[in-house]
């Protein structure tokens, strides 16, 4: 049944250099798939330096389970498996041909696919990739059977890309690709919206639900916890829309759809737009003359991205990527100080005077490190009936009956985002709830 | 601002690992960073971060205290002026008292602060913020002539017994305050209650039909015939602890806490609520005169205000869940007139009514959580 829900807790941050609507194609000479990026792989290689790949050919495979493969998205020879502490895998880079030479699946017979069989072949094509589960927010695993299945259709983060306006003409992609997931539930396949559908608004098969309200509204946490609440045992599958129409896009054609656009965005940025790029693509041609020198770049956005050094490679399930001021300047008196460009949820600063500006943020973290004292803080900012501070205490005294109890697993460390901004006390709680993620599932394991 | 900068870099060398005051680093950096909020930036986790910290929490909070502290100022002026019969400008009595208050002031902030830093260097973590509020709390409680030694005495205890044995800010089960002032009620009874404290005389004879006493330890004898009218205590010109008698002051303190998101509305309300209900129970029952004060006077008296917005409100000590806090909030008030009525020996109710829930705030919120917890543990079986 179609809900119609609002949630209050939380906030939109307003920043400078939202991306302004045009299209530019930007083309990478070398890609990278980063294992990293797949919380909890312990990735197997099936290709080494040197060998040439098409695209849509498998570069590694997961360890735990063997079918669920990493293809590389465009043709070309593997230019090189980058290593870190204790040999383990960080990147593997790629360089591409001219000419895109496609891997081709057999998809003739989507239709007439069971579950069973739908996820097999995107299992072998690396489309599997990219459906994520909770609780974790890991790659799915296929052997659980999901009770439903989400696709978050807007992002409410930061100056977060529209995918109303990048996917506005694939509206058959995405029907493809809600076909192919709702074979792989017994449940519904939930599309979130909010405000304007647009052209989620056509699809079929699915239940599509509005929500409204201020970020993290656009995490499908919060979506998940107010429309269909996940237990201890169950799971429940999550795909981004634009994976959606890839995964679409390779059931309609057999071949992988590696191209995503994603938002150039921050105040950094001197023209704020959108760029169509290869999924892995290197950032370097991306930032070079557009970014101005010296500035963080984020694969993601500010509040859960990845900080990328001068040429790094987008994140696998990145849509945007944000470059900001990197701040080291001490504050003179910072606690007295009127403060009308810190932004801020309390009403400490003066900025509270101007509720609709934009704000130029830097990395400055504002204070340093301190024990739990404010209370309340977080949960105007966490819109789940969860207790923030005490799961986060539980997770710190690795409880795990406690962590259970307090709803861990309806949980991802980016629902903290927000409690992590907002913190007096400058508490790292993304990484905590990672922690505790990672503890849960190596007890569980 | 430079040149402070160049201060601390050029004597920074000492205080690092292998110099000569390596020991001694938390001093150095809690003064830097009081200087200079560090230019730390983020490395993990979100990229942008709030501009609050805990300092500028703090700070916050002594604005807020700030209109009770120059009032307490001026009334200490005010009450000795009145009690020894001279006519004085408004100047003078601020003046007067605050010659009275600077020092209570110093002695807490330098020996809470001396204490802390004293941890700190022990434990070699950086000093906490903790103590700023609450060396200005101190003083704020205190008769006006309780002797500095006491002071001194009552902030160690405070900080020692009240925080760092648990572990310093953040980790105190009591308020640290409330605590110092619990032990010198205790200690030093004398100091602390009767008349002859409240109100500073310098030893100058008093005019005739002067008490002394606070409108509390008179409402025990006359009931409502010996406190002061209602808007009397609303601005506080009445005899009492340094920084209590104004409600005045006290809320213009709360719109402060409130409106900045530092200070709990839900306490401040619910205790509010909570001193209310009491008030008319006691009204309805009416066993004596004390009962029969109209529970809306009732409340502008001793330090119900002052606790309502400053101590009950202490995060640390308070409930943490939202529910937690009003049944902490509404029982802090409750209680609070409670204590004040039923035992005329205790006549700040308020102090152990507060201190009283600190001890009970774990146990409510156990409650509250253990309820989420049921809920979700319910929700299972369910699916199961």
């Amino acid at each position: 049944m179609a809900k119609n829900i609002k949630i209050s807790r939380g906030v939109d941050i307003k920043l400078v250099g939202k991306a302004e609507q045009k299209l530019d194609a930007i083309d990478s000479a070398t890609i990278a798939i980063k294992p990293t990026d797949f919380h909890g792989l312990i990735p197997k290689l099936e290709v080494k330096q040197g060998d040439e790949v098409k695209a849509g050919s498998p570069l590694f495979y997961d360890k735990n389970n063997n079918n669920i493969k990493f293809v590389s998205p465009v043709s070309g020879e593997v230019a090189e498996v980058v290593r870190g502490a204790k040999r383990r895998i960080l990147e593997v880079r790629v360089l591409a041909d001219k000419e895109t030479k496609f891997e081709t699946y057999d998809v003739s017979g989507v239709a007439s696919l069971d579950g069973r069989g739908m996820a097999e072949l995107l299992q072998k094509s690396g489309q599997w990739s990219f459906i994520k589960q909770r609780p974790f927010d890991v790659v799915a695993n296929p052997n659980n059977k999901p009770k439903s299945i989400f696709v978050s259709a807007f992002d409410s983060s930061p100056l977060a890309p529209d995918y109303n306006y990048i996917l506005k003409e694939k509206g058959a992609e995405l029907q493809a690709g809600i076909d192919a997931l709702a074979k792989l539930t017994d449940g519904a396949v939930n599309v979130v919206t909010r405000g304007d559908k647009g052209v989620f608004g056509n699809l079929k098969n699915c239940t599509i639900h509005s929500i409204a309200g201020p970020h993290p509204v656009g995490n499908v946490g919060v979506q998940i916890h107010h429309i269909d609440t996940l237990n201890k045992g169950e799971t429940i599958w999550s795909v981004n829309p634009q994976d959606l129409a890839a995964i679409g896009s390779f059931l309609k054609t057999g071949k992988v759809q590696s191209k995503r656009v994603v938002a150039l965005t921050g105040a950094e940025v001197k023209s704020p737009q959108y760029f169509e790029v290869t999924l892995g693509a290197s950032t370097e041609k991306l930032v070079l003359g557009k970014v101005n020198e010296g500035a963080r770049i984020i694969s993601g956005n500010v509040l859960t991205g990845d900080k990328l050094e001068n040429s790094g490679y987008l994140g696998y399930y990145h849509h945007q990527v944000t470059a900001i001021r990197e701040d080291h300047e001490p504050a003179f008196m910072g606690w007295l100080a009127p403060g009308l460009d810190n932004l801020s949820l309390s009403r400490t600063f003066f900025s509270w005077l101007m509720p609709n500006k934009k704000y130029n943020l830097g990395t400055a973290i504002h204070g340093e490190e301190r024990a739990f004292v404010m209370t309340g803080e977080y949960e105007q900012v966490f819109p789940f009936d969860i207790y923030p501070v005490q799961l986060l205490k539980s997770i710190l005294v690795n409880d795990i009956e406690q962590m259970e109890n307090l709803g861990i697993y309806e949980v991802a460390p980016e629902d903290f985002a927000l409690c992590e901004f907002g913190c007096t006390s400058k508490i790292n709680s993304q990484e905590i709830v990672r922690n505790g993620l990672d503890l849960i599932q190596k007890e569980l394991s | 601002m430079k040149f402070i900068k160049n201060i601390f870099d050029s004597v920074r060398p000492n205080f690092e690992k292998g110099g000569k005051l390596e020991k001694y680093w938390p001093v150095l950096d809690g003064f830097e960073t009081l200087m200079f909020v560090p230019g730390h930036a983020t490395s993990k986790g979100s990229h942008i971060r709030d501009g609050i910290d805990l300092k500028r929490t703090m700070v916050t909070v002594i604005l807020a205290l700030l209109p009770c502290l120059l009032f307490g100022m001026y009334n200490t002026g005010y009450q000795h002026f009145v009690a020894v019969g001279q006519e004085a400008t408004f100047m003078e009595m601020f003046l007067y008292g605050a010659l009275k208050v600077l020092p209570i002031v110093i002695v807490s902030y330098g020996v809470g602060l001396g204490i802390e830093f004293l941890f700190c260097i022990k434990n070699g973590h950086s000093i906490q913020e903790g103590f700023l509020v609450s060396g200005m709390l101190i003083p704020l409680i205190m008769p006006v002539e309780v002797p500095l030694w006491m002071v001194a005495v009552a902030t160690a205890f405070a900080v020692v017994f009240g925080k760092e044995v648990f572990g310093g800010t953040g980790m105190n089960i009591l308020n640290p305050a409330l605590t110092a002032r619990a032990f010198l009620f205790f200690a030093y009874p004398t100091k602390m209650s009767g008349n002859s404290v409240w109100v500073s005389t310098d030893g100058i004879q008093t005019v005739d039909g002067f008490t002394g006493a606070t409108a509390l330890g008179n409402a025990v004898e006359q009931g409502m015939a010996g406190i002061p009218p209602y808007m009397d205590a609303i601005i506080g010109t009445i005899p009492g602890s340094i920084g209590e008698t104004s409600v005045l002051a006290c809320i213009l303190g709360a719109i402060l806490l409130i409106y900045s998101g530092i200070g709990s509305w839900r306490v401040m309300l619910s205790m509010l609520i909570g001193g209310y209900v009491m008030g008319m129970l006691f009204n309805a029952w009416g066993a004596n005169s004390y009962m029969e004060i109209p529970a809306h006077h009732q409340l502008m008296l001793g330090g119900f205000f002052f606790g309502m917005v400053f101590m009950a409100t202490d995060p640390v000590s308070a409930s943490q869940t939202n529910t937690g806090k009003w049944i902490y909030g509404f029982f802090c008030g409750l209680l609070g007139i409670m204590i004040r009525v039923f035992n005329p020996a205790y006549p700040e109710g308020i102090m152990m009514a507060i201190l009283f829930m600190n001890v009970m705030a774990p146990m409510i919120d156990h409650y509250v959580i253990q309820g989420n917890i049921n809920k979700r543990l319910k929700r299972v079986k369910a699916v199961a």
